[in-house]
């Protein structure tokens, strides 16, 4: 894969720190499944929550703490070598915090074809882009949501955008990511391709113009609503929630 | 803390000391993944616990869920140290990334999307220049003592309080962009200062 268009620095910093919406977490943790060069920089900013970690005056702990953890560990079958695996029936205070552990070793590779979904992106839809059950909203594009939460109104969801059409001119309130999954597109920023990130904020207008051959799918998400910049922007905008 | 207008502790930030030889954390938790040594866990425990509840209680919750909290993410650690690697990264760096995703998943009662913990233990490519990140925290610590306040104070705003850049740029009172380009170059410098020391 031939990445050209990363993460902005700050997103990387924000998701390092936890500090982002799920919704735009999401496409940051699927570039991220993507992107080497992006995984060693967002290796370098959770550094930086590390050496926070590190410097913090210690909060009193219970007295009981220790001694709580060690009895769940010992109630856990030996599974560790094998990462994945059935889920755990021994409780801590019955708060189900080991099958809540268990659950995200789950994540495993990072993506392998151009087919396949990147991982983060599996909990949601499953592992293919192929039974994915979309809204049209005009001919040609179409849409299917994620039901991610988002802060100030903002979205998350795939688009599925048929060669050759535009998507609306706009601009930004907010942030918008978007990650190219399948085929690709072009704005006045540059061409974008399968693993490429558009990490835009309120700077930008932009209006992309799919030129692949087949349609061009990507995970869009945003923190605050678009800004249409044309008049049927604004009327159609009511109508597909951006 | 509720009470304190954001960003107040930046000073704590800005005079932060040097922590105490994370080399000697990150090795022993390497260890662990090995021998699964109780004894070698215990210490693990005792030093990173109340930092992981300090940390937890910075991001607005109270007490009980912050120990709550505090339990899982230790357990978290006896559970994955087999994912951990010394090379890629400190020991309180890997530490850091459980309790966040802990804490947000509990903020959100969703999971925070993850990249996936096995890159923390993928062999480090050629194309990249990772560095000894068992060092980092030394220097980071300089570094940000290093930073302009109204720099230290962004950082500060996302690690410790969990906000967003929309948040903090409501906050201060300026404009979004601002608050992004802060955070790019006290990240830059940050990163300046890695590959000049290596
Ligand atoms: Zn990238």
């Amino acid at each position: 894969m031939n990445i050209k268009h990363h993460l902005d620095e700050a997103t990387l910093m924000s998701y390092a720190a936890g500090s982002m919406s799920q919704a735009m977490a999401l496409v940051v943790a699927c570039h991220l499944s993507m992107c080497t060069a992006c995984r060693n920089r967002a290796h370098e900013s959770e550094a930086i929550g590390g050496m926070l970690l590190d410097n913090l005056k210690p909060a009193p702990v219970g007295d009981d703490a220790l001694a709580q953890v060690l009895a769940c560990i010992d109630g856990l079958p030996e599974l560790e070598a094998e990462p994945s695996g059935a889920s755990l029936n021994t409780s801590l205070n019955n708060r189900a915090s080991c099958e809540k552990a268990e659950s995200f070793s789950s994540n495993n590779d990072q993506i392998t074809s151009a087919s396949s979904v990147p991982s983060p992106l599996d909990d949601y839809i499953g592992s293919s882009l192929e039974h994915i059950e979309w809204n049209r909203i005009v001919p040609g594009v179409h849409y299917h949501d994620l039901p991610c939460k988002t802060e100030r109104g903002g979205v998350s969801r795939l688009l599925r955008i048929a060669p050759g059409k535009a998507m609306l001119p706009h601009s930004h309130d907010g942030n918008e990511l978007t990650l190219i999954l399948r085929g690709s597109f072009t704005d006045e920023v540059g061409r974008f391709t399968v693993g490429d990130i558009a990490d835009l904020d309120n700077e930008i207008q932009h209006q992309p113009l799919v030129d692949s051959n087949e349609d061009c799918i990507c995970l869009i998400a945003t923190d605050a609503p678009l800004k249409f910049s044309t008049l049927l922007g604004k009327i159609v905008q009511p109508m597909t929630g951006f | 803390m509720e009470s304190k207008p954001p960003g107040e502790d930046v000073n704590n930030v800005v005079s932060m000391r040097q922590a105490e030889a994370p080399k000697r954390w990150s090795d022993r938790l390497s260890d662990l993944a090995k021998t699964k040594d109780k004894a070698l866990y215990i210490q693990l425990f005792k030093h990173f616990a109340p930092k992981v509840k300090a940390y937890i209680i910075r991001l607005g919750l109270v007490e009980t869920t912050a120990e709550e909290l505090m339990q899982e993410t230790m357990l978290a650690v006896w559970r994955k140290a087999h994912l951990f690697n010394p090379s890629k990264a400190a020991a309180s760096t890997w530490i850091f990334t459980l309790a966040r995703n802990q804490s947000i998943d509990w903020m959100r009662k969703q999971k925070y999307p993850e990249y996936g913990l096995e890159s923390w233990h993928e062999e480090p490519d050629d194309e990249s220049d990772v560095c000894e990140q068992v060092v980092t925290s030394d220097r980071m610590a300089k570094v940000i003592s290093q930073l302009p306040e109204d720099q230290a104070q962004v950082i500060y705003m996302s690690f410790y309080e969990g906000r967003s850049h929309s948040d903090i740029s409501a906050r201060l009172g300026v404009p979004l962009g601002s608050v992004k380009s802060r955070i790019r170059l006290a990240s830059g410098k940050i990163k300046m200062m890695w590959s000049d020391d290596v």
